[in-house]
């Protein structure tokens, strides 16, 4: 269970790790987008962390960088096959940021920090809670700038007019994980004084 | 012309880190000082020029061909972490002045997304080698650019008395959001 929470918060791969911060900022367009762009890497995630800790054994240590990269890499063109055919509308929107899953570096650093030394399960679970900490800060994050640049979330609107429309366009992202992060940062300084 | 618009957008109106998002985490790991954002930007370039035209050859050469253009992102990948090996070996021998200042940025190249990103987009883009190989060297330009803008900036930031939740990376990013903000201004260019 530590595995799973572990994930989710203590080692949050956007918040605390800083990790995969590309299409965290590229992404984050609306809570639609960034939701299903986390969704997406935790597929290749758990599925990587799963084949990995399944093949520990077989792989030699000297190539175990290319021979990850490898499974990653034919997971995300699985991934991108299949939401080519199912969800165009989704495939388009995040267009190269999908196969680019392939160079995020929380999964490869997953693969190597955790699936190579532990069991199936725990690599399953392990690849569970990063892959929800990812999805749910990327919601976040999509839900803060749909909030500020088009007044509406999920796609429903709730303000009349546009907003702001930089929470929308590149620097937005920036300034809107920035602001996160700050509150993020007094959020967990608190719990630890408490 | 075409060359001209080519250079000017991947410059500056699309530029790769702060309108596109690629390569963010060396843009935020390595931006410390103006010296080693330098070394990373020549590194950058270096390795994308070699994997976007290693990359075109492929994909007109062998992946077209043989219709099996799916397995793109596994072959563009393993290309490019092959071809940085290489260049880390050949530097070694050949220039090992150029290895020493490179020699650390560039095992970080292979997960820098701007390399992949450069090479998937010259495909989808229709371009000829020749563009790809301008559009490669600009892309690598407005990444250095944005690279050593950005470290200058931190090394100032630093001095600064920044509030305690804002230190390290989120000040970074606010920066970073209103640098991206001023690079906006060139999209009338076009």
């Amino acid at each position: 269970m530590t595995i799973l929470t572990n994930g989710i918060i203590k080692n949050n791969p956007v918040f605390v790790l800083l990790l995969g911060m590309c299409p965290t900022l590229g992404t984050t367009t609306s809570a639609v987008n960034g939701m299903g762009m986390g969704l997406a890497t935790m597929f290749v995630l758990i599925c990587a962390n799963l084949v990995i800790s399944l093949l520990k054994k077989v792989i030699p240590g000297k190539v175990r960088i290319p021979a990850f990269i490898v499974v990653i890499a034919s997971f995300v063109t699985i991934l991108q096959l299949v939401m080519e055919a199912y969800l165009p509308d989704l495939y388009a929107t995040l267009g190269l940021f999908i196969p680019l899953i392939v160079v995020n570096c929380i999964i490869l650093g997953r693969a190597e920090a955790f699936a190579s030394k532990n069991n199936a399960p725990s690599a399953l679970l392990d690849g569970l809670g990063i892959g929800l900490g990812f999805t749910l800060a990327l919601t976040a994050l999509g839900a803060a700038r749909e909030i500020l640049g088009a007044g509406s979330i999920f796609g429903l609107k709730f303000m009349e007019g546009d907003g702001m429309l930089i929470f929308v366009l590149a620097p937005g992202a920036f300034i809107a994980l920035g602001y996160l992060l700050v509150l993020f940062n007094k959020a967990t300084a608190k719990l630890k004084t408490k | 012309m075409e060359i001209v618009k080519i250079i000017v957008v991947a410059i500056f109106v699309n530029n790769i880190v702060l309108a596109q998002f690629l390569g963010i985490c060396p843009f935020l790991g390595v931006s410390n000082k103006v010296n080693t954002s330098l070394g990373m930007g020549a590194a950058v370039t270096f390795v994308m020029l070699i994997a976007s035209i290693v990359a075109w050859l492929l994909q007109y050469g062998v992946l077209e061909p043989l219709h099996i253009g799916y397995m793109q992102t596994i072959v563009f990948i393993l290309v490019i972490a092959a071809l940085v090996q290489m260049v880390e070996i050949i530097l070694k021998k050949i220039s090992p002045a150029l290895y020493q200042a490179l020699g650390v940025f560039l095992p970080l190249i292979t997960t820098n997304c701007a390399v992949l990103g450069v090479a998937i987009s010259l495909v989808t883009k229709d371009y000829n080698l020749v563009h790809s190989v301008v559009f490669s060297i600009s892309s690598a330009i407005g990444f250095s650019l944005a690279l050593v803008l950005f470290a200058g900036m931190r090394e100032r930031l630093e001095l600064e008395d920044v509030p305690k939740a804002f230190k390290g990376v989120p000040i970074a990013l606010i920066t970073a959001g209103i640098l991206a903000m001023a690079f906006m201004g060139f999209s009338g260019l076009m």
